[in-house]
């Protein structure tokens, strides 16, 4: 199976490989797939006060596509607002990726872990907001 | 011999200064080169002896039947068989075919029921699928943790209808060797036929037919550095197995197996099998010595790696390892100048990890994260050596970035996490 550059760019060099404090009430937490599926994603964005995504953070266990997939959702959310990182769709990864067909699911998957993410986030915050 | 170890055995030296280099080649459980010896024997019969081996009437047919009737002389010999006893095929998926298909429809009526593995080779359990269609009982038997199958297991399976057992010599994914003569014992004194695909075993580890009562037994020409496009199934005499064949025509072969013999083809697998009876001490000191070698290296740095399959029952080029947080193909892909082969899902289309790994009661995660490494004839330490190296950093970096491995330091049961199926 032949790759295209861009994914072998993201394997080789994976951006924003690490981990955020899950803890701070500022991260959102995005933890996707299962290891019995050979699939998981741990996508963490750090959001500030503005709302805006300033940080992005994954880590990943499956194949190369998967890294690849996740590696490039934490440069495109970041500087994006929760709102627009929130329209990131599965479809633009793969296509960017050139992921073949058997691949598609690591781009759902990586656009679930975005997902995740906010949704974590605005959890934390809906409790933070309503204690106001 | 020269040109083999001057293009395939360098070690790359990764500094990027040489051209670009092939893979390491360890693989060899997958498919072999053909050695250049056999190439050599194959030569003349292409051109200058290029007759039609079943050709009655002129020097030409003489010759290339006289090649061809060495070869069988050849591989026989090997098995401590008559060399009546072996059929020409175009490999061990058509001798597995022949074997079982064969016996079952020949003795449909006296018996009509089959015993083999969980983690027989694809030929064997689809060929088996197939006479289920036709109306066939077949019982799949697990194996141990091990790999290996429990006799006390297969004894009670075995009924006064079966007509077969067909038991690998050798695991294509984790090199386990099963205990032929046992099974021989075991199937003869309750008058069952025994097959053995032994396309893993043949010319690696000692076989006599006799001694292991065995009477069927399939035979690949590119597992032992032969050519491709060739095999042999040895059909046992005394007493006369009966099969019905699954090619008609000519009736050469005995009947078995209709159709013109590629005599260079055999001529190659002939003369693979004789270099393989001659060097097999030899050999499998050799790839024993590569194996733990390179075994140790990897264990002695990566905590958390599994063997799969029994150690000490095993062929002596294969290694069948997980390494815990990293998928297969994740780590393929960072070994890209290592040519090895992964059980994990990835790989295959199915997206189902190695039902081989999953028979042994491997868990699916531990499945994802398996690697095959086989090591073969013209395999030298020095690229044992690298590839333990690059296996040893690959699997370090991707567990940096794995989140299960995060987890398993944190001290997190990941077997506790409700995950989402996807």
């Amino acid at each position: 199976m032949a790759y295209s550059e861009k994914l072998i760019d993201h394997y080789e060099h994976p951006r924003n490989v690490g981990s955020l404090d899950k803890n701070d009430d500022n991260v959102g937490t995005g933890l996707v797939g299962a290891p019995a599926c050979g699939d998981v994603m741990k996508l963490q964005i750090k959001v500030s006060p503005e709302g805006i995504i300033e940080d992005a953070k994954f880590k990943t266990f499956g194949c190369g596509s998967a890294i690849a997939s996740s590696s490039l959702v934490t440069e495109w959310v970041k500087g994006k607002t929760l709102d627009e990182a929130a329209t990131i769709k599965n479809t633009q990864i793969a296509q960017h990726l050139a992921l073949p067909p058997v691949k598609i699911h690591c781009s759902v998957l990586a656009e679930d872990a975005i997902k995740a993410a906010i949704s974590d986030y605005k959890a934390k915050h809906g409790t933070a907001k309503a204690a106001e | 011999m020269t040109t083999i170890s001057e293009t395939n055995a360098a070690p790359r030296k990764n500094d990027g200064s040489n051209l670009p280099k092939r893979p390491i080649y360890l693989d060899y459980q997958a498919t072999t080169p053909t050695d250049p010896r056999v190439v050599e024997a194959m030569m003349p019969y292409f051109f200058e002896k290029f007759g039609n081996p079943h050709s009655r009437n002129h020097e030409h047919g003489w010759e290339a039947e006289e090649a061809v009737e060495k070869a069988r002389l050849q591989v026989a010999e090997v098995i401590a068989a008559d060399e009546r006893e072996i059929v020409f095929t175009s490999g061990a998926t058509e001798s597995n075919n022949l074997a079982i298909a064969g016996v079952a429809r020949f003795y449909k009526d006296k018996r009509n029921h089959i015993i083999t593995l969980q983690t027989e080779h694809k030929c064997v359990l689809d060929t088996c699928r197939h006479l289920e269609m036709e109306g066939f009982t077949v019982t799949y038997l697990p194996v141990k943790k091990d790999g290996l199958v429990d006799l006390d297991v297969l004894k009670n399976a075995i009924t006064d209808k079966t007509v077969l057992v067909s038991v690998m010599g050798a695991n294509n994914e984790i090199g386990v060797i099963q205990p032929l003569a046992a099974i021989g014992e075991m199937c003869r004194a309750r008058g069952v036929l025994f097959h053995t695909d032994c396309a893993q075993a043949y010319g690696k580890i000692p076989l006599d037919v006799n001694a292991m009562k065995i009477d069927l037994m399939s035979i690949s020409g590119h597992k032992i550095y032969g050519p491709k496009g060739i095999g042999a199934l040895y059909v046992r005499r005394k007493p006369r197995i009966r099969l019905v064949p699954l090619i008609h025509g000519g009736g050469q072969e005995r009947g078995f197996r209709s159709g013109t013999l590629p005599t260079p083809l055999c001529v190659g697998l002939g003369a693979a099998a004789e270099i393989c009876k001659k060097e097999m001490v030899a050999e499998t000191k050799k790839l024993t010595a590569l194996r733990d070698r390179f075994y140790k290296s990897v264990t002695d740095r990566l905590p958390e790696v599994f063997l799969n399959g029994d150690f000490e029952n095993r062929l002596p080029g294969n290694l069948n390892i997980s390494f815990a947080y990293v998928e297969g193909e994740g780590l393929m892909m960072g070994i890209k100048d290592l040519s090895v082969s992964s059980g994990s899902a990835c790989t295959s289309a199915s997206l189902e990890p190695s039902y081989v790994l999953r028979a042994l009661g491997v868990s699916e995660e531990l499945a994802h994260t398996s690697l095959r490494v086989g090591f073969g004839r013209f395999t030298t330490e020095d690229e044992v050596d690298y590839a333990a190296d690059r296996i040893v950093e690959a699997v370090q970096k991707l567990r940096a970035m794995s989140p299960l491995w995060e987890m398993a330091q944190e001290g997190i049961d990941i077997s506790k996490i409700k995950w989402a199926a996807h």
